[in-house]
């Protein structure tokens, strides 16, 4: 047990290291930090000393690899590749181009992405578990047939019409909340209760679907039958023995997202006007802010990774046969 | 009152092509403490017709018509709830594939609980001893620790223990055994059946026992009913239908079987096959295929004849002319057939030799997977075989029987020891070197579905083996050679432009022949070829390997767990236990005095149809051993009935006891 | 006129061909065809496939560029025009050049904007104007309005209901013809779906497409039958546009990451050892970046070369177009993970198979055994995961293009649609049409598609069409 946590462990370090030089190449080799402050400053009237000054503001203007002017461990430590990508490791990320840091800026963005994840996540895993246990029960009757339906039908809509529908909906024509914005304290449940209904709705069709299947997959096997021959209901079956035997690749798809809840949700967020991650990094991209993608690309790999090691942890929880062995 | 009585029992299973007449007009009865032994080959109904008494159909089936009296009372009358009530408490049910009819994920404890709270509405203190009591009463030892383990922690024996305590957790009036030992080892299978009369015995239990194999029937079963294509042909006692079976089917089924007095001769087949039984009969459902059929039998459906007797069979020979035949009868015919010649002049030069063969897997655990330990899979096998002679490798499965095989064929890459075939170490041979040597070695698999390439024609399939080593010629030649397999196989060359999954899996193993021959082989590895098999089609392999072995000379390296199989078609035996072999020699020395007490063991648990009382059953105490973790000195020692303190401390030595008779035995040292 | 071969273009016909390829190595094949036909025998398979069709067939149609000869100036040898057209343009002429000021809702007469005018006798006044284009052809908006959208589109419809009985009329003769039967037999097992493949359900959907088709065609002559944007151009115009970007974005993506994730899929399940170790580790490394933050990265990367190098593109068609292809790839490098697990998986499972190990006991090379044995045994999960996969990719489209990391802002997209109007419902009066139109599209667009990956799923994994059970308490 503890030897194969410390393996998914050590197995991380590799990963994170591939996704380090990864990003690297992508922002600092394919194109150059010229490349880029042209493009900041605009591509035609640019004079060189702007771009000099443009990088130099940033750190950019190092070598990218080796530093052949500097002395000692500062020739490998003195350069773009050490300062910008090697100091993720220690979650330093820099500045953005507004000049503040990036590293606060998330520790204060953290709580709002959350506070729209987290309920969207549980509530949302609550209704597709139920609905998708309760076409089970009825499969093969109209019930589960117009379901599935509804389902396929649902997972054709695009997430963005479900935000400008709700939002229209709920907000203009009913006039029930706002229709964005945000406030710390309880005065937040006002903002939040329609970006999680709607996050919560946007993913029924496909969530409850793949459940459905991997419950139909286990009422085939034949411990359900052994189970209906001991003389209990469909109820019993279905909760005691089924339920228990999905959650194994329930779980697969499910706690990978979990750290990932943190980076919240790009679309909800800048819909909602909520000053999460999601937006940050939408306003990063749109305003072509490159340290603050880089971050985000990092944090995002460092709890892609946590995700699996916690995925891997939580068989533990349900499958004897992982923990025993 | 007989305890369950079934009337007329119809059940169809729904599929594109029609109706299928699953379980068609099947009457018995049980009385109590009366085992009723239902006997077909598979895809007969008898397990549909298990399902239909728990009403568990699949939700493609539906039951027709007919009454399923249980003490009296129509279960297929009871609402659903009523039922529940019947399943698991009156009546409970066994399974065959233990592995996977438990729920993984629950404790022993908490499966065996929901009987006992369903049906006896025990819980806490009182239901967690009934539990142990029931854990002890099917042999698993230290059950108070046992019942908080999950299935996968059993053995496939003591799951099987661990499904009997749950059906007897309801105090069951009737025990449904569907194919209980089928997928269990010889050994293993002689205990549970013990276990199985024994309980029976203690509990004044009925029980329906379904099984494709006589000689099982034959030991538990006080009745005896025969399936062909969904309703019964023939029902009696067991005592009667052993000693002279009636229906010409029941008949044909005995001679199938391989024995060792049919050794010179060609086993019994039955032409042809199962009729789909999606078609309205308008006769008997036999007919196409028996070989006492007359005009009367394509026209009009066969009725009972001799029920008031208690030894009722369908068919019309038993018809008006009763007397005539109740002399005679449709007794089996001799085979006609001239006895294959098995018996070469045996070859001076061993074509196979293997000495001191070891097969070892690392075991890699912690964090770095580093090799912690071997499993030794094969460790130490010697033996040789010669052009046209057949070598029984015999053994239980995870023995190392198959790595065996594969290690053989350089198909796995052996650990330590020699492979010499035909005088050339293939062991140490350069690649392209053993690339030419393929073609003189083949090998044939066990499972006829998954032997054959699903997307490709059985043309290119034959075929391949010639293009793949360049063999062959041009295409024409090819193709020439192609037919001329097939039909070599007894098969027609217009199917060589069809897909695998028209043929049955007699065809299939045919084609799987084809395949190996084509290349021109002296030694074909045989894994296991007609253990997926019915006991009718497995007599045509059989036949088609002997003979075969009679006209080109080949060499066979058999392995498998089937002691008739070995019986029929062997000339010498090797048994192998815990990747050694443990005893060989000529067949008859090791089947008829087998000196090792394993293969004692192993010999006498095969149920057997002709108990002459010659041989005790032996039954074997607890399990095989993980090859990872072999029990020092002589590996079966702890099983042992006569170990000695001496079989603890070293593995024994080989001692010949005659010119070819080995064993490895400290009795005999 | 010169034709212009986009890349996009260029892939697009490759797939074409690819499929025509496809289409006769799997009518040689029983097995394959077998799955085909099951395909045939769903309803729901057959009426998608009959849209994805319809789709397809705009796509392609689209997908033949040219640039116009400019006129000749005064014995200068005329140029090209630096603007590319696409046949599709040709086809509908007026609804591209029939751009308005602003909005103006579906079949309007007027601009859905008050704008201040001078009358004749000096004064002025704020007005709804008249359209320069839509129902410009009426004198009296009041009078003949009603009149007039009527008559269109009985006339369209009653084109539809004609073109719709030739095609019926066809199938039934063909039908009768190759079943020996009269006309009248034909027809009545068509209609009651007595038929081996789902006729009556690609006739069905084949209806209600003419159906629709034919009045907002008759109607297309004189009005904007979904209105106008806000730069006045036609929406009808623009959803018809959209349907090639959201083609090719769901279909070239896959054509791309196909070849590495099969090879690479295969080679690490078959190999194993080392190798598998390495490909598990690239795709284990590009998994773990979120999705969306590796195409945002890569796209501005490939935004800034673009920009860096203006002169690389003849027209701006040209520089749209590569932008769209470097999505497909950064798509298809991002989304080629999950099929390669896949197949890695399911290689590990064939490789101990008995008819592999049979092919290996004949000496048969890795290469040999992987072409022959291997790769046509998970075709069906490849194909299973590229109809699969397509809409997904339709909807991703719209959701990067949203977010400014999708497909050029030039390029007609249902994303960029939804991008420019999305706060159009806030304002006062609702403008809707664009939004709603869009959302009927891409909706039927991805239904069809998803509905069609059903049916493709149902017939080539046997395993999943028979899961479906019922309680076991009704029966007896």
């Amino acid at each position: 047990m503890l030897a194969y946590v410390v393996r998914r462990l050590l197995y991380a370090i590799p990963i994170l290291i591939g996704v380090n030089l990864l990003t690297f190449l992508l922002f600092f080799v394919v194109n150059t930090p010229d490349d880029m402050a042209r493009m900041q400053l605009g591509i035609k009237r640019v004079t060189p000393e702007a771009i000099a000054h443009w990088k130099a503001e940033r750190g950019y203007d190092k070598p990218l690899l080796y530093n052949r002017n500097a002395e000692g461990a500062a020739r490998v430590t003195n350069t773009i590749f050490f300062e910008k990508s090697v100091k993720l490791f220690a979650f330093e990320f820099g500045r953005a181009d507004d000049g503040r840091d990036i590293g606060n800026e998330i520790r204060t963005r953290m709580g709002p992405s959350l506070a729209i994840a987290v309920p969207t996540f549980v509530l949302g895993l609550f209704v597709t578990v139920s609905f998708a246990l309760l076409l089970a029960f009825f499969r093969a009757t109209y019930l589960d047939f117009w379901g599935v339906v509804l389902c396929v039908a649902m997972m054709s809509i695009s997430s963005l019409f479900y935000i400008i529908g709700g939002q229209y909906l709920v907000s203009k024509v009913w006039h029930l909340v706002p229709i964005s914005g945000y406030a710390g304290g309880l005065d937040a449940m006002r903002f939040l209760l329609l970006p999680v209904l709607i996050g919560v709705a946007a993913g029924i069709g496909s969530s409850t679907r793949w459940y459905r299947t991997i419950f139909l997959e286990e009422i085939g096997k034949d411990y359900v039958r052994t189970a209906r021959a001991k003389g209990l209901s469909e109820l019993a079956v279905l909760f005691r023995h089924v339920l228990k035997n999905a959650l194994i690749p329930i779980l697969t798809g499910v706690v990978v997202v979990i750290p990932l809840l943190f980076m919240g949700s790009l679309l909800t967020e800048s819909f909602f006007g909520i000053p999460g991650l999601g937006s940050y990094t939408i306003d990063a991209i749109n305003a072509q802010d490159f340290a603050v993608v880089r971050a985000m690309v990092f944090i995002g790999s460092v709890l892609y990774i946590a995700g699996l090691l916690l995925t891997d942890l939580s068989y533990t929880l349900v499958d004897p046969r992982v923990r025993l062995q | 009152m007989s305890l369950l009585r079934v009337e007329s029992l119809q059940m169809f299973l729904d599929s594109a092509a029609g109706p299928v007449r699953a379980v068609d007009d099947v009457s018995f009865e049980i009385e109590p403490g009366g085992t009723f032994a239902l006997i077909g080959e598979s895809g007969c109904g008898k397990s549909m017709t298990a399902l239909s008494l728990m009403r568990l159909l699949p939700d493609v089936g539906r039951v027709r018509g007919g009454r399923v009296l249980l003490n009296g009372r129509d279960l297929l009358a009871l609402t659903e709830a009523q039922m529940r009530e019947v399943r698991g408490g009156e009546m409970a049910m066994i399974f065959q594939e233990p592995a996977t009819s438990l729920n993984p994920v629950l404790s022993v404890g908490r499966q065996i609980g929901e009987v006992l709270a369903r049906h006896g509405a025990l819980r806490g203190a009182a239901a967690a001893r009934r539990a142990r009591e029931l854990l002890d009463a099917v042999g698993i030892p230290d059950a108070r620790r046992r019942l908080e383990e999950y299935p996968f922690q059993f053995s496939g024996g003591m799951r099987q223990r661990v499904m009997i305590a749950m059906a007897l957790a309801g105090d069951p009036a009737l025990l449904i055994a569907d194919e209980p030992t089928t997928a269990l080892d010889v050994t293993i299978q002689a205990q549970v059946l013990e276990l199985l009369g024994a309980l029976q015995r203690e509990r004044g239990m009925g029980m329906l026992l379904i099984t494709h194999d006589l000689g099982i029937a034959r030991q538990l079963a006080s009745r005896v009913g025969v399936m062909y294509a969904g309703e019964l042909v023939e029902v009696a006692s067991r005592i009667d239908f052993f000693a002279a079976p009636k229906h010409p089917y029941s008949i044909k089924l005995f001679a199938a079987l391989p024995r060792p007095e049919r050794r010179e001769s060609v086993l019994e087949t039955i032409a042809g096959s199962v009729p789909s039984l999606t078609t309205m009969f308008s006769g008997c459902r036999f007919a196409p295929r028996c070989p006492r059929v007359w005009s009367r039998c394509r026209e009009e459906i066969p009725a009972w004849h001799g029920a008031e007797t208690g030894y009722a069979v369908r068919c019309h020979l038993y018809d008006a002319v009763d007397a005539q035949l109740a002399g005679g009868g449709p007794a089996a015919q001799a085979p006609t057939e001239e006895s294959a010649s098995s018996l070469q002049a045996v070859e001076a030069a061993p074509l196979l030799e293997v000495d001191d063969l070891k097969v070892h897997f690392p075991i890699r655990q912690g964090v770095f997977r580093r090799a912690v330990g071997q499993v030794r899979a094969v460790d130490g096998v010697s033996l040789g075989l010669t052009s046209g002679r057949t070598l029984a490798l015999v053994g239980e499965s995870g023995c190392g029987k198959t790595t065996v095989g594969k290690a053989i064929l350089q198909l796995l890459k052996p650990t330590g020891g020699s492979v010499r075939f035909r005088g050339e170490e293939l062991t140490a041979l350069p690649a392209a070197r053993l690339r030419r040597l393929r073609g003189e070695m083949q090998i044939v698999f066990q499972d006829p579905y998954a032997s054959l390439d699903p997307r490709m024609r059985i043309g290119d399939i034959i075929e391949e083996g010639l293009s793949a080593l360049g063999q062959g010629g041009t295409p024409p030649a090819k193709a020439r050679r192609t037919a001329e397999l097939i039909e070599r196989v007894g098969l027609s060359a217009t199917m060589l432009g069809r897909y695998p999954h028209e043929f049955s899996g007699g065809q299939r193993q045919r084609i799987a022949i084809a395949r190996a021959l084509a290349v021109a082989p002296r030694l074909l590895v045989c894994d296991e070829p007609t253990s997926a098999l019915d006991v009718s089609v497995q007599a045509q392999i059989l036949n088609l390997l002997k003979e075969l072995q009679g006209a080109l000379g080949l060499a066979y390296l058999f392995i498998t767990h089937n002691i008739a199989v070995v019986e029929y078609l062997a000339h010498e035996v090797a048994v192998m236990y815990l990747g050694r072999i443990v005893e060989r020699g000529a067949v008859e020395e090791i089947l008829r005095e087998p000196k090792h007490p394993y293969t004692e063991a192993l010999l006498s648990a095969v149920p057997r149809l002709d108990a002459d009382g010659r041989r005790e059953a032996i039954v074997l105490k607890g399990d095989m051993p993980s090859p990872s973790q072999p029990p020092a000195g002589c590996h079966f020692h702890p099983r042992c009935p006569r170990a000695m303190p001496q079989c603890a401390a070293a593995y024994p030595a080989e001692t010949r006891l005659g010119d070819t008779h080995r064993v490895r035995c400290f009795l005999y040292e | 006129m010169t034709p212009v071969l986009l890349w996009t273009d260029a892939l697009v016909f490759l797939l074409v061909a690819c499929g025509i390829a496809s289409g006769i190595y799997i009518s040689r094949r029983e097995y394959l065809l077998a799955s085909w036909h099951r395909v045939g025998e769903s309803r729901a398979g057959m009426a998608s496939l009959t849209l994805l069709v319809a789709f397809v067939v705009v796509g392609l149609i689209d997908s033949l560029h040219y640039r116009p000869r400019l006129e000749a100036a005064s014995g200068q040898p005329g140029g090209y025009s630096g603007e590319v057209r696409s046949l599709l343009d040709v086809l509908l002429q007026p609804l591209r050049d029939g751009t308005e000021k602003t909005y103006s809702a579906p079949l309007a007469a007027h601009l859905y904007a008050r704008e201040t005018v001078e009358l004749p006798d000096g004064s002025q006044a704020r007005v709804f104007p008249r359209l320069k284009h839509g129902g410009a052809h009426l004198a009296d908006v009041e009078a003949e309005w009603g009149r007039d959208v009527t008559l269109r589109t009985l006339r369209g419809a009653a084109l539809a209901v004609l073109a719709g009985l030739t095609f019926v009329a066809l199938a039934v003769l063909f039908a009768a013809r190759r079943w020996g039967t009269g006309w009248q037999a034909a027809w009545r097992r068509i209609r009651r779906g007595e038929t081996r493949f789902a006729w009556h359900a690609a006739l069905a959907a084949l209806g209600m497409l003419l159906l629709l088709a034919g009045p907002a065609l008759s109607l297309a002559g004189g009005y904007h039958v979904l209105g106008t944007d806000k730069v006045g151009q036609d929406v009808l115009y623009l959803t018809l546009k959209s349907i090639r970007t959201g083609l090719v974005i769901g279909t070239l993506t896959t054509l791309v990451m196909l070849p590495f994730a099969v090879a690479l899929g295969l080679v690490a399940g078959y190999v194993g050892g080392w190798v598998d170790d390495l490909i598990q580790y690239l795709y284990t490394t590009l998994n773990s970046i979120p999705g969306v933050l590796l195409i945002a990265a890569a796209v501005l990367m490939v935004q800034v070369a673009i920009d860096m190098h203006p002169d690389w593109f003849a027209t701006a068609a040209q520089r749209a177009d590569a932008r769209l292809l470097a999505l497909c790839l950064i798509l298809g490098v991002t989304s080629w993970t999950g099929l390669c697990r896949l197949l890695r998986a399911e290689t590990l499972k064939l490789r101990e198979l008995e008819y592999v190990q049979a092919a290996q006991a004949f000496g048969a090379s890795a290469a040999r055994i992987l072409g022959r044995h291997i790769l046509p045994n998970v075709m069906h999960i490849v194909l299973i995961s590229v109809v699969m996969d397509f809409s997904g990719l339709v909807l991703a489209e719209a959701v990067l293009s949203y977010i400014g990391i999708g497909v050029d802002p030039s390029t007609i997209s249902f994303g960029t649609m939804i991008n420019t109007a999305r706060l159009e419902l806030a304002r006062e009066p609702v403008v809707w049409w664009s939004l709603l139109a869009a959302f009927v599209f891409m909706f039927v667009l991805v239904l069809a598609a998803n509905l069609f990956a059903d049916a493709v799923r149902d017939a080539f994994d046997p395993r999943l069409a028979g899961s479906r059970r019922s309680l076991p308490g009704k029966m007896a």
